[in-house]
C-alpha cells in the first residue's frame, strides 16, 4: 500500500470539528493526574507510616481535585448546569462515566484531606478509610481521562487509544511523586522517588510506543506548539527521571526533580491536547488514513 | 432494511425512519436551505466573513449553521486556483465544474454524539433522528469532536440565544411531530434535498444512480447510503459527483464508540498498572 | 419587451415556465437562471432529467453554467453577431421548419424597393438621419401598400417601440405583395439571407471570442431539436435587455424561433424571464412614462388632441387582430378611471390625461433635475442611487431636489446619501449645503397586505395579507388612495380646468373586512358591463358601457371570482395548472398557441400535440390564443378589420397581418432586423461594419457624463478591459430586500469583482486581496475573487479579459452590509426604443489595491480621464464614419 501522494480538500478546511474545550482541559486532565496521584501516594505513606507524606499528599489531592474541578466547569457552556452531568449514567459516554468517578472519589479524597486542617479534626478518624477509598479510586481518575480523549473522531487522540492511558497514568504518577519530591520531607520520600522514576519511565515509554502506533497523527506531536509542549515534556520528564535517582540524597535535586516531573506531565498534558487540537483541523489527518484504510480493504 | 435505532434507543412502534437524500447532481446552489433552517428554527446569523471559497462564505456547519452549501471549483487543468487542490486527481478531466452540495447532520445510525453525551441532551427521537435538547445541554462541548463528520458545534457569540450550548439541525423535530416536510427541504426549489422514510429514499437514490450512470455521469456515487459502513449508515445520505473528501466529508467514517469497550480495557489495565505501581513503592523498603 | 410585441404581438414571455419540461434543448442567453429564477428552474432540470439538452450563453460561468450541458463563454455585448451566426447557419443549411415558416411567418411578404439593408450601407438601414439619428423607416415597409398615404400606419418617422407590450405594431396589411415561393430577392427570407451572409462561425469567434467549435455545437443542437417532432426553447432575461442595442438581442432570437417553427408550440417559445415578483405588472399596469394600462400609448402633446388621432396612432383602420377593438380597450379604461365623466364630449376621457412631451423616462428626469428642473420626486420602492446606472449622477441630481419622498422597507441609500453618500467623503456635496428636505415613509411589505403579483408568465396571483403592517408601515395602495382623496378634496370646488382631471377621477374604493381596497380594484381593472361584471375584454365596448382597469386583465374577476387567488395544487390538476392564479389574456398559458398545429389544425406532431381543431373547436389542454371557433380553413372577407379578418392559419393574432415577423417592417426604431453594432463603450472595433455603435442610442452630452473612447480611437487603451454587472443568489438588486437581512447578508457579506487567474496575473490581483476598478465616471474598490468561471477571450486576434460585478451593495450607513455601487462605474447611454440604459457591459481599468479615499478620489479619476483625452463630445458620436449618404 502506497500512501497518497497528496490529498483532496474542502479549501484545506477541517472535516472535524476540534473539541471547543480550552486550556481548562489540559489543566484538569493535569490536576486530575495530580489529584489521583496524590491520593494514592498519601494512603501508602498513612499505612506506612509516613505522616508528612500523608498530609502533604491528601492536601495536595484535595487541592488538585478542587482546581481540576474548577476548570472542567469552568469550561462548560453553562457551568451552572453542571448537575445535569448527575442526572444520567450512560456507559457509552466517559464524560458521564468519569463523573460518576469522580464523585465516587472526590468525596473521600476530600474527606481525607479535611481531617488533616485544623478546625477538622474531628474528621480524623475517617481519614484512614477515606483515604483507602480514594487511593481504591484514583488510579481510575487518573486513566479515565484517555478514554475522554481516546472516545472522540480527532485523530492524534482517537489513534492514541491504546496507550494513552497509560501514558496519562505515567504522566499522573510522575507528577504526584514529583510534588512529594518538592513538598515532603525527604525522610519519608522514598516510594515517592521510586514512583517518580517509574511514572516517567512509563510516560516516556508510553509516549514513544505511542508515536508509533498513530500513523501520521503521530506528526502533530512533533509540530507547532504541540511539538513545542512535547519536546519541552520530555526533557522535563526526562530530568526529572534522572535527577529522581539522586532525589533522596539532596533536598535540592529532589526539589529540581519534582518540579521537572510536574512541569513534565503538565506539559504532556497540554501536548497531548493541542496535538488532538491540531490533528482535527487539519483535514489531511482525517483524510489520509481513512483513504489508507479504503485502500487496504479494497 | 437496516436496524432502525429509533427502536434500540427503547421506543415502542416507532414511525418509518424518517432522513434526506441530497442529490447534489441537481443542486443549483441557491442556499435557499440554508435560509429557510435559519429562517424556521430562528438560528442566528454566523458572521459577515468574506471567505473567498467560491460563492461559500459560511465555511462550514457548525452551531448557527445547521445547513451548509459548498461550492467547489474544478477546472478542467490545474492553473493553480487559489484555494482547493485538484480533486478526483485520477484520469483527465476535459470541462470545467462547479459542483455544489448542501450539506447538514447526517443523523447517524450510531451517532458519536449522541454516545458521548453526558447529560442526554442529545437524543434519539422516534423518528430514528438525533437531536439536542437545549434545555438540558451544559455546554460540555464533548459531543463536538465526537462526530466523526465534524457537524455539531457550540454556538459561539456574545449574548445570541443558546450561546455555548451545542447546536446542530434537529430535522426539524417539531415539523416532522406536525407531519410537515423539513424547512430545507421544503425550501430546495430542485429536490436536490429529499425528504421521507429513509427505506424508500435509499431505493430512489439507487435509481438515480443509475440513471445517472446511463446518462454518462459515471463519477456518480452514493455516500452513506450503507448500513454497514463505520456508523452504521447515514439517516442523511447523499449522492455525490466526486470523493467525499472533495466536499469536505469523511471518506471512511467511523463511530468512535466502536472502539469503546477496547478503549476502557486499556484504561483498567493502565488504573491497573497504577495502583500495582504505587504499592510496589511502598512495598520496596525504605 | 416591445421586441417580442413587434415581432409576435404581445410583449411578454411567450410560454410559461412549467411547459419548459416539454422541452428537448434550453438556450439560456443573457440569463443567469439558477441564480435569479431558482424556482422556475427546476422545470429546466425536469426537462434535462427527460433528456433535453441545456446551454448556457454567458460571459461568466455561472451556477445556471453548472447544471448546463454546454457553457458558451461570451463577450458581453456581442450577442447578436451569434444570434445572427445561427441564422446563417440555419438558412445556409436549408435547416428551417418550410411550412411553418410558409404559413406563419412573413418569410414570404415582400420589402419596399427602397429599402437597403445594413450589409449594403455598411451598418446604417435606409432612411436614417444623422441630424437627429433617427430612421424614417417608411423604406422597411412591405411592398404594396407604399401608395397610402404615409401616415396611415402612423409610423412615418419614429414608430415608438414601447407601445407593442400587447399588440404588435400597426400597418395596414391590404395589398402585401407575396412570393409563395420565397425566391424573390426582396422576399423575407431573401433578405434575411444576404442580411446575415457574413456572420459566419469566424466573425462569430471573431467577434464573441467563442470558438468556431462550439459555436457549431449549439448551431447543431438547436436545429437538431426543432422541427416537427422536437422544440427548442430560447430563456433571456436583463443579460439581453440592458444593452443600447436590447431590443434586438431578442429579434434575433425571435428570427431563429420563428425560423425554427418553435414558436407557438409546446417546448418552444422565447421565456422572457422578467425581474422583481410583479415586474410584469409592472408594465402591464405600467410605472413607465409612456404607457396607459394594457400597453396603450399615452397620448403626446400636439399629435392626439382628439380620441380620433389618438386611435389613429394605435392602429391602423385596416388592420388584423384584436388590436383592431383598441378603441373598446382605452374607452373602457377611461369609464374606469372618470366614470360617467368619460363621454364622447369628453373625447372618451381623453382630454383628462395628461400628454406626453418627448422622454420624461428616469434618466432624462434625473439630468432634469441637475438642471433643476425637477422640484420634487417620489420614490416608491426604488434605489436609484445604487440601482440605477450612473449611480452619482443620481445622488447629484437628487441633491438638487426641493423635496424628496421615499417610500421603502428600510432606510436604504436613497434615503441617505445626503449624509453618507460617496459623495459626501469626496467633498463633491456638502450635508448642509444640499437644499433637498428628504421625507422617510415606512411601507408595508408584501406579506403585510393582499394584492397580486404579475409574475414572469403573466400569471397574476393574489396573495393574502399575512400580518398587520407594524408601526406607521403602510400598503402603497393604502397610502395613494389616501393621497388621491386628499387631493379631490383640495380641488373640488377649483374652477381651474386643469385641475378638472382630479375631479372627475373616481376615487371612492370600498374597503373590505380587513380595512383593504385591493379587491375593489381587481374588481374595477377586471371591468363591469351593464350586466356586472365582464368575462373578458371580448365583452368590452366602445360605446361607454363598459369599464376596465386593463383590458388585457379583463377577466381576472370573472364570474365574481377573484381568478388569480385560486390555487388548485398542481398534483390535482393537469400540468399547464389552468386553474392556479390567473395569466393574461384569457387565461392563457402558452401564447400563439395555434401554431402549435399545422395550418390544417392537426399537430405537427403526436409528440409536440398541444391545440387542435376538432371540426368545430380548437381543443387541448390550454386555452387557444385564437378565435374558439374559427376553422382553419377560414378566409376573411375581403375588408374586414380587426378579429374578423384573420384567417384560420393567422396565429400571430395581435399582429395586424396575423404573421409572426421575420423581419420588422414597424415598431422598432433602430432597425427592422438585427445588426451587430458594439456597446457604447468598446475596446474593439466593429469586426463587421464601419459603424461602431447603434446609431439610434440615445447619449446625453454632458459634463456629468463623461463617455470613454472605444475600439481604435484614441485613449481607448486606458480602458481595455470589458466589465459586466449582474446579480447573484444571494442578494436581491439594489440590496434593500437583502443587505438589510443578516440571512442573506452573510451568505455574501462584500462587494467583489470576479476575474480570470490570467487576468489577476496580468493586473497583480490577489485572491481575497482588493482591487481598485476605474471609468471615466469614478473609482470604486472590491475584494478580488480569482475564479476560472471567467475566461479570457480571443476577440478579434487580441485577448479580452471580462470583469465580473455584481451590482448589490451601496454606500450607506444603515445596512448590515455595504460597499462600492457597481453602478457608480457607468455612465448613460440608452437603448432607442424603450430608454433602457446600458448596464451590461462597458470598458474599464482595474488596479490592484484599494481606492483613494476624499479627494484624492476625484484626482485619480480626473487623470484616467485626461489620459484617455475625454471630451465631453468623447463616445458620444452616434454615427461613427462619415460615409456616402445612402
Ligand atoms: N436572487 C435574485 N434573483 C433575482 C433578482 C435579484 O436581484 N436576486 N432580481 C430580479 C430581477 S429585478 C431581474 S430583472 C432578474 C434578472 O435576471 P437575470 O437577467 O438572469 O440576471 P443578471 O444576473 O442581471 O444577468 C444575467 C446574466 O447576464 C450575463 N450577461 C451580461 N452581459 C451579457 C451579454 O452581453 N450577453 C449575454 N449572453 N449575457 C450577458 C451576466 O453574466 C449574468 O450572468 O432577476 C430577478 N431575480
Ligand atoms: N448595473 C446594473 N444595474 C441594474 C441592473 C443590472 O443588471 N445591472 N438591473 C436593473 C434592474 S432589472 C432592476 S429591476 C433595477 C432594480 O433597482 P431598484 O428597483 O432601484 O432596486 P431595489 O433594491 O429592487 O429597490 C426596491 C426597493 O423597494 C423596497 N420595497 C419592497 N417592497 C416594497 C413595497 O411593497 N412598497 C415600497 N414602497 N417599497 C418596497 C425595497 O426595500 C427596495 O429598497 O436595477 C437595475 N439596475
Ligand atoms: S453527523 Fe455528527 S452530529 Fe450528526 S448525528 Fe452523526 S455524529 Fe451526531
Ligand atoms: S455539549 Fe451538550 S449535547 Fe454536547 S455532549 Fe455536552 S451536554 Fe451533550
Ligand atoms: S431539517 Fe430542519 S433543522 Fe435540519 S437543516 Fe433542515 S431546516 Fe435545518
Ligand atoms: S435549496 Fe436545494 S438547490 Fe438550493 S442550495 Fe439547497 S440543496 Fe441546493
Ligand atoms: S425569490 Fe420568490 S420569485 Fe424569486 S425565485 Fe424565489 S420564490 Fe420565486
Ligand atoms: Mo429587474
Amino acid at each position: 500500500m502506497v500512501p497518497p501522494a497528496h490529498f483532496t480538500s474542502y479549501y484545506g478546511r477541517p472535516v472535524l470539528k476540534a473539541s471547543p474545550w480550552t486550556d481548562d482541559i489540559p489543566t484538569y486532565l493535569f490536576l486530575g493526574g495530580l489529584a489521583a496521584g496524590s491520593s494514592l501516594l498519601a494512603a501508602g505513606a498513612d499505612l506506612t507510616g509516613r505522616p508528612g507524606m500523608r498530609r502533604t499528599g491528601r492536601l495536595a489531592a484535595l487541592a488538585a481535585l478542587t482546581g481540576s474541578f474548577a476548570a472542567l466547569v469552568h469550561d462548560l457552556g453553562r457551568p451552572a448546569r453542571f448537575y445535569n452531568m448527575l442526572r444520567v449514567a450512560k456507559p457509552t459516554s466517559p464524560m458521564s462515566v468519569g463523573t460518576w468517578v469522580l464523585s465516587g472519589y472526590g468525596p473521600f479524597a476530600a474527606v481525607a484531606a479535611a481531617g488533616e486542617l485544623p478546625g477538622f479534626r474531628w474528621l480524623r478518624p475517617l481519614g484512614r478509610p477515606s483515604g483507602v477509598v480514594a487511593a481504591a479510586v484514583a488510579p481510575a481518575v487518573a486513566s479515565y481521562t484517555a478514554v475522554l480523549l481516546g472516545d472522540t473522531a480527532t485523530p492524534a487522540w482517537h489513534e492514541a487509544h491504546r496507550e494513552l492511558p497509560f501514558l496519562f497514568v505515567g504522566s499522573a504518577a510522575a507528577a504526584a511523586a514529583g510534588l512529594q519530591l518538592v513538598l515532603s520531607p525527604t525522610s519519608e520520600t522514598g516510594p515517592a522517588q521510586r514512583l517518580a522514576v517509574a511514572g516517567a519511565v512509563l510516560e516516556l515509554a508510553a509516549e514513544h510506543r505511542m508515536e508509533r502506533s498513530m500513523g501520521i497523527a503521530a506528526d502533530t506531536l512533533h509540530e507547532g506548539r504541540a511539538g513545542r509542549w512535547m519536546r519541552t515534556a520530555r526533557a522535563l520528564t526526562a530530568t526529572g527521571a534522572v535527577a529522581g535517582l539522586g532525589a533522596r540524597r539532596s533536598r535540592l535535586l529532589s526539589s529540581l526533580a519534582g518540579a521537572a516531573l510536574l512541569g513534565g506531565s503538565l506539559c504532556t498534558r497540554f501536548g497531548v491536547f493541542e496535538a488532538g487540537q491540531e490533528s482535527a483541523r487539519d483535514p489531511r489527518f482525517t483524510v489520509v488514513p481513512q483513504r489508507e484504510r479504503l485502500a487496504a480493504r479494497g | 432494511m437496516t436496524t432502525n435505532p429509533a427502536l434500540d434507543a427503547g421506543w415502542v412502534d416507532p414511525p418509518p425512519r424518517k432522513g434526506f437524500f441530497t442529490d447534489t447532481s441537481v443542486c443549483i446552489g441557491c442556499k435557499a436551505c440554508e435560509v429557510a433552517c435559519k429562517e424556521w428554527n430562528a438560528v442566528p446569523d454566523d458572521g459577515m466573513n468574506f471567505l473567498g471559497s467560491s460563492y461559500d462564505n459560511s465555511g462550514e456547519l457548525g452551531g448557527s449553521t445547521w445547513r451548509h452549501v459548498k461550492f467547489i471549483e474544478q477546472p478542467p487543468v490545474d492553473l493553480g486556483m487559489p484555494s482547493t487542490s485538484l480533486p478526483g486527481s485520477e484520469g483527465t478531466k476535459s470541462d470545467f465544474r462547479w459542483l455544489m452540495s448542501s450539506d447538514v447532520c447526517k443523523h447517524c445510525t450510531h451517532a458519536a454524539c449522541l454516545d458521548v453525551c453526558p447529560t442526554g441532551a442529545l437524543f434519539r427521537t422516534e423518528f430514528g433522528t438525533v437531536v439536542v435538547q437545549e434545555d438540558v445541554c451544559n455546554g460540555c462541548g464533548y459531543c463536538v469532536p465526537a462526530c466523526p463528520f465534524g457537524v455539531i458545534d457550540k454556538r459561539i457569540g456574545e449574548g445570541v440565544k443558546n450561546e455555548g450550548l451545542a447546536q446542530k439541525c434537529t430535522l426539524c423535530y417539531d415539523r416532522l411531530h406536525d407531519g410537515l416536510t423539513p424547512a430545507c427541504a421544503k425550501a430546495c426549489p430542485t429536490e436536490s434535498i429529499q425528504f421521507g422514510d429513509l427505506d424508500e429514499l435509499r431505493e430512489r437514490a439507487a435509481l438515480r444512480v443509475e440513471q445517472l450512470h446511463g446518462a454518462g455521469v459515471p463519477q456518480a456515487r452514493l455516500y452513506g447510503e450503507d448500513p454497514d459502513d463505520g456508523v452504521g449508515g447515514l439517516g442523511a445520505f447523499f449522492l455525490l459527483l466526486d470523493e467525499p473528501e472533495v466536499y469536505g466529508l469523511p471518506p471512511d467514517p467511523v463511530v468512535t464508540t466502536r472502539d469503546l469497550p477496547q478503549m476502557w480495557k486499556r484504561a483498567g489495565l493502565a488504573a491497573a498498572t497504577l495502583l500495582a505501581g504505587a504499592i510496589a513503592v511502598f512495598g520496596a523498603g525504605s | 419587451m416591445p421586441s417580442l410585441g413587434a415581432s409576435f404581438g404581445r410583449g411578454g414571455a411567450t410560454t410559461f415556465l412549467q411547459d419548459l419540461q416539454n422541452s428537448d434543448c434550453i438556450v439560456i442567453q443573457g440569463s443567469n437562471m439558477a441564480e435569479c429564477h431558482p424556482v422556475g428552474f427546476q422545470w429546466v432540470m425536469e426537462a434535462k432529467k427527460r433528456g433535453a439538452r441545456v446551454i448556457h450563453i454567458d460571459p461568466r460561468f455561472t451556477r445556471t453554467s453548472a447544471l448546463a450541458d454546454q457553457h458558451v463563454p461570451i463577450r458581453a455585448g456581442s450577442d447578436i453577431a451569434f444570434l445572427g451566426g445561427i441564422v446563417n447557419h440555419i438558412l445556409s443549411n436549408d435547416a428551417y421548419f418550410d411550412e411553418y415558416v410558409r404559413a406563419y411567418t412573413n418569410a414570404t411578404f415582400l420589402v419596399r424597393d427602397d429599402f437597403q439593408d445594413a450589409e449594403e450601407l455598411d451598418g446604417l438601414f435606409s432612411g436614417y438621419d444623422e441630424a437627429s439619428a433617427s430612421y424614417d423607416q417608411t423604406s422597411w415597409r412591405y411592398a404594396g401598400g407604399e401608395d397610402d398615404d404615409g401616415d396611415a400606419a402612423g409610423n412615418t418617422g419614429h414608430a415608438h417601440g414601447e407601445a407593442h407590450g400587447s399588440g404588435g405594431p400597426t400597418i395596414d396589411p391590404r395589398d402585401i405583395r407575396t412570393d409563395p415561393t420565397m425566391q424573390h430577392p426582396r422576399c423575407v427570407l431573401q433578405v434575411l439571407k444576404r442580411h446575415y451572409a457574413r456572420y459566419t462561425p469566424e466573425i462569430v469567434a471573431e467577434v464573441c471570442g467563442v470558438p468556431v467549435e462550439d459555436f457549431r455545437k449549439v448551431c447543431e443542437a438547436v436545429v437538431a431539436n426543432s422541427g416537427r417532432e422536437r422544440t427548442t426553447c430560447w430563456v433571456y432575461s436583463v443579460g439581453w435587455t440592458q444593452h443600447s442595442t436590447a431590443i434586438q438581442y431578442i429579434r434575433g432570437s425571435a428570427i431563429i424561433q420563428l425560423l425554427l417553427g418553435n414558436m407557438g408550440r409546446p417546448g418552444g417559445g422565447i421565456l422572457a424571464l422578467r425581474g422583481h415578483a410583479s415586474i410584469q405588472g409592472s408594465t402591464d399596469i405600467p410605472t413607465l412614462f409612456n404607457l396607459l394600462p394594457g400597453y396603450l400609448p399615452m397620448p403626446k402633446a400636439a399629435d392626439h388632441e382628439t380620441f380620433d388621432d389618438y386611435l389613429a396612432g394605435i392602429r391602423d383602420p385596416h388592420q388584423k387582430g384584436f388590436w383592431g377593438n383598441a378603441d373598446a380597450y382605452f374607452i373602457s379604461l377611461m369609464r374606469a378611471w372618470y366614470g360617467e365623466a368619460a363621454t364622447e364630449s369628453s373625447n372618451w376621457g381623453l382630454d383628462f390625461v395628461p400628454r406626453i412631451s418627448g422622454d420624461h423616462g428616469t434618466y432624462q428626469t434625473v439630468l432634469d433635475m441637475l438642471d433643476d428642473k425637477v422640484e420634487g420626486y417620489f420614490l416608491l420602492g426604488q434605489n436609484p442611487a445604487v440601482g440605477s446606472a450612473h449611480g452619482r449622477l443620481q445622488r447629484l441630481g437628487m441633491a438638487h431636489l426641493r423635496w424628496l419622498v421615499v417610500r421603502d422597507l428600510n432606510m436604504i441609500e436613497s434615503a441617505t446619501f445626503w449624509k453618507d453618500g460617496p459623495e459626501i467623503e469626496t467633498g463633491e456635496l456638502e450635508t448642509t449645503k444640499i437644499p433637498t428636505e428628504v421625507f422617510f415613509l415606512p411601507a408595508a411589505s408584501h406579506v403585510e397586505k393582499s394584492g397580486t403579483f404579475t409574475q414572469t408568465q403573466r400569471l397574476l396571483q393574489w396573495h393574502h395579507k399575512a400580518v398587520e403592517p407594524p408601526g406607521d408601515c403602510q400598503s402603497e395602495l393604502d397610502f395613494f388612495h389616501v393621497l388621491g382623496q386628499k387631493l379631490k378634496a383640495r380641488y373640488a370646488d377649483s374652477a381651474d380646468p386643469k385641475d378638472r382631471a382630479v375631479q372627475a377621477v373616481t376615487w371612492d374604493y370600498e374597503k373590505d373586512a380587513a380595512g383593504e381596497i385591493g379587491d375593489a380594484v381587481l374588481r374595477e381593472i377586471s371591468g363591469y358591463g351593464p350586466d356586472g361584471l365582464v368575462s373578458g375584454y371580448l365583452d368590452l365596448k366602445a360605446d361607454g358601457s363598459t369599464a376596465s382597469g386593463c383590458w388585457i386583465y379583463s377577466g381576472v374577476y370573472a364570474d365574481g371570482v377573484n381568478q388569480s387567488a385560486r390555487r388548485k395544487p398542481g398534483q390535482e390538476q393537469d400540468w399547464v395548472a389552468k386553474e392556479w392564479g390567473w395569466a393574461w389574456p384569457y387565461n392563457r398559458r402558452q401564447l400563439y398557441n395555434r401554431a402549435s398545429a399545422d395550418p390544417d389544425g392537426k399537430p405537427w406532431s403526436e409528440r409536440k400535440a398541444y391545440m387542435q381543431w376538432d371540426g368545430e373547436h380548437w381543443v387541448g389542454p390550454d386555452n387557444v390564443d385564437f378565435v374558439k371557433d374559427r376553422p382553419p380553413s377560414y378566409r376573411a372577407d375581403e375588408g374586414a378589420t380587426g378579429p374578423a379578418a384573420l384567417n384560420g392559419d393567422d396565429p400571430f393574432v395581435m399582429q395586424a397581418d396575423g404573421k409572426g415577423w421575420l423581419f420588422a417592417p414597424s415598431g422598432l426604431v433602430d432597425g427592422p432586423l438585427p445588426t451587430h453594432y458594439e456597446p457604447a463603450e468598446s475596446p474593439v472595433d466593429n469586426a463587421l461594419y464601419r459603424q461602431q455603435g447603434n446609431p439610434t442610442r440615445e447619449v446625453f452630452r454632458r459634463k456629468e457624463n463623461p463617455m470613454q473612447p472605444s475600439g481604435s480611437e484614441p485613449g481607448a487603451d486606458v480602458f481595455p478591459y470589458v466589465f459586466t454587472t449582474y446579480r447573484l443568489t444571494e442578494h436581491h438588486t439594489a440590496g434593500g430586500m437583502s443587505r438589510w437581512l443578516p440571512y442573506l447578508s452573510e451568505l455574501q457579506p462584500e462587494f467583489f469583482c470576479e476575474v480570470s487567474p490570467a487576468h489577476a496575473k496580468e493586473r497583480g490581483l490577489e485572491h481575497l486581496g482588493w482591487a481598485t476598478i476605474v471609468t471615466a465616471r469614478t473609482a470604486i474598490e472590491a475584494r478580488v475573487l480569482v475564479t476560472d468561471r471567467v475566461r479570457p477571450l480571443q476577440v478579434g486576434g487580441r485577448t479580452i479579459h471580462q470583469v465580473g460585478l455584481p451590482y448589490h451593495w451601496g454606500v450607506g450607513s444603515n445596512a448590515v452590509v455595504s460597499g462600492d455601487a457597481a453602478n457608480d462605474l457607468l455612465g448613460l447611454a440608452l437603448d432607442p426604443n424603450v430608454h433602457i440604459q446600458e448596464s451590461k457591459v462597458a470598458s474599464c481599468d482595474i488596479r490592484p489595491g484599494r481606492r483613494p479615499r476624499g479627494e484624492a478620489l476625484l484626482r485619480l479619476v480626473e487623470e484616467y480621464r485626461s489620459r484617455a483625452g475625454i471630451t465631453i463630445e468623447t463616445g458620444q458620436q452616434r454615427l461613427t464614419r462619415k460615409r456616402m449618404a445612402p
